[in-house]
């Protein structure tokens, strides 16, 4: 039987990857492009005004920020429990791409913020556990730049990840949990979604565009980590 | 034409935002792409220097 391991392999990682990518680049192109014209031909919003276009940016970067957070955290457990080298490479490739997909969804909120609750900023229970998303990839990023060795800092920032995947629940539930400005969930909910047809649409195809993106810039990060590997193995063959 | 770009008098919020996020991808996949390409070059000039 196929298990996940053998697409772990490198050289299977990197054939696979290879043959994907370019479809995965065009479906992040055509759904972008569709989901930015369907954005900014929709109607203003009848209480928000046109700032509902920043939905459209906004939902999906958060979105995103929150799935990569969560793939990392699942590569590191493999990485530390399994000790596949190239599950810590997966990890370690996400988080650069997380930290920015996630200060984007807090500016881009942020901007949202300040004509409709009257703030740029409030520490709010969803926004403060964002804040903290961003801080723990950042302190992931810095942990693997702090150890020189390659197998204890992915270890180190294995943990790391692992114990922050406690805030990824209290981000979800924080707008039930607490009293909050942000607007409670109204996409997935029993019911049905709160939101129109006519917003529904862009912000779905931008949510795709996003997430293509993501993956398609992963793996291309999974695939020069692995390249810079080899040349690593050249160099010290040669000397 | 000119009430695209006025956003319904939000225009202040709405294109920065939008700016932004084109900044902050756009970044990401430069240095992603740019990295990559480095990599596969420096690769194919150990391999051919054997």
């Amino acid at each position: 039987m196929a298990s996940i391991f053998e697409f772990a392999n490198p050289k299977r990682f990197m054939n696979l990857s290879g043959a994907v990518l370019p479809w995965l680049a065009v479906v992040c192109v055509l759904s972008l492009g569709a989901g930015l014209y369907l954005g900014f031909t929709a109607p203003p919003d009848y209480q928000q005004g046109d700032t509902v276009k920043i939905m459209f940016i906004h939902v999906p970067a958060a979105w995103v920020a929150m799935m990569c957070y969560g793939l990392m955290a699942v590569a590191s457990l493999l990485g530390l429990v399994n000790r596949h080298p190239l599950a810590d490479v997966a990890a370690k490739t996400a988080a650069p791409l997380g930290a920015v997909f996630t200060a984007l969804a807090l500016i881009t909120g942020s901007l949202w913020g300040k004509p409709m609750w009257g703030a740029y900023w409030v520490w709010d229970a969803r926004l403060t556990s964002f804040l903290l998303l961003l801080f723990l990839y950042l302190g992931y990023i810095a942990l693997w730049n702090a150890i020189e060795d390659e197998t204890r800092a992915a270890r180190a920032a294995a943990i790391l990840a692992l114990v922050g995947v406690v805030n990824l629940p209290i981000i979800e539930f924080s707008v039930d949990w607490w009293n909050t400005l942000h607007q409670g969930e109204s996409i997935i909910r029993s019911g049905g979604p709160l939101i129109a047809g006519v917003f529904l649409w862009p912000l779905g195809l931008m949510a795709v565009g996003y997430t293509t993106l993501f993956f398609t810039l992963w793996m291309i990060r999974i695939r020069t980590e692995i390249i810079e590997r080899r040349i690593r193995a050249l160099q010290l063959g040669i000397a | 034409m000119e009430a695209f770009f006025a956003m319904g008098k939000y225009a202040a919020y709405v294109w920065p935002a939008y700016g932004i996020s084109l900044l902050g991808l756009g970044l990401a996949i430069g240095f992603t792409l740019s990295a990559y390409a480095r990599a596969k070059k420096r690769l194919a000039a150990l391999e051919s220097g054997k």
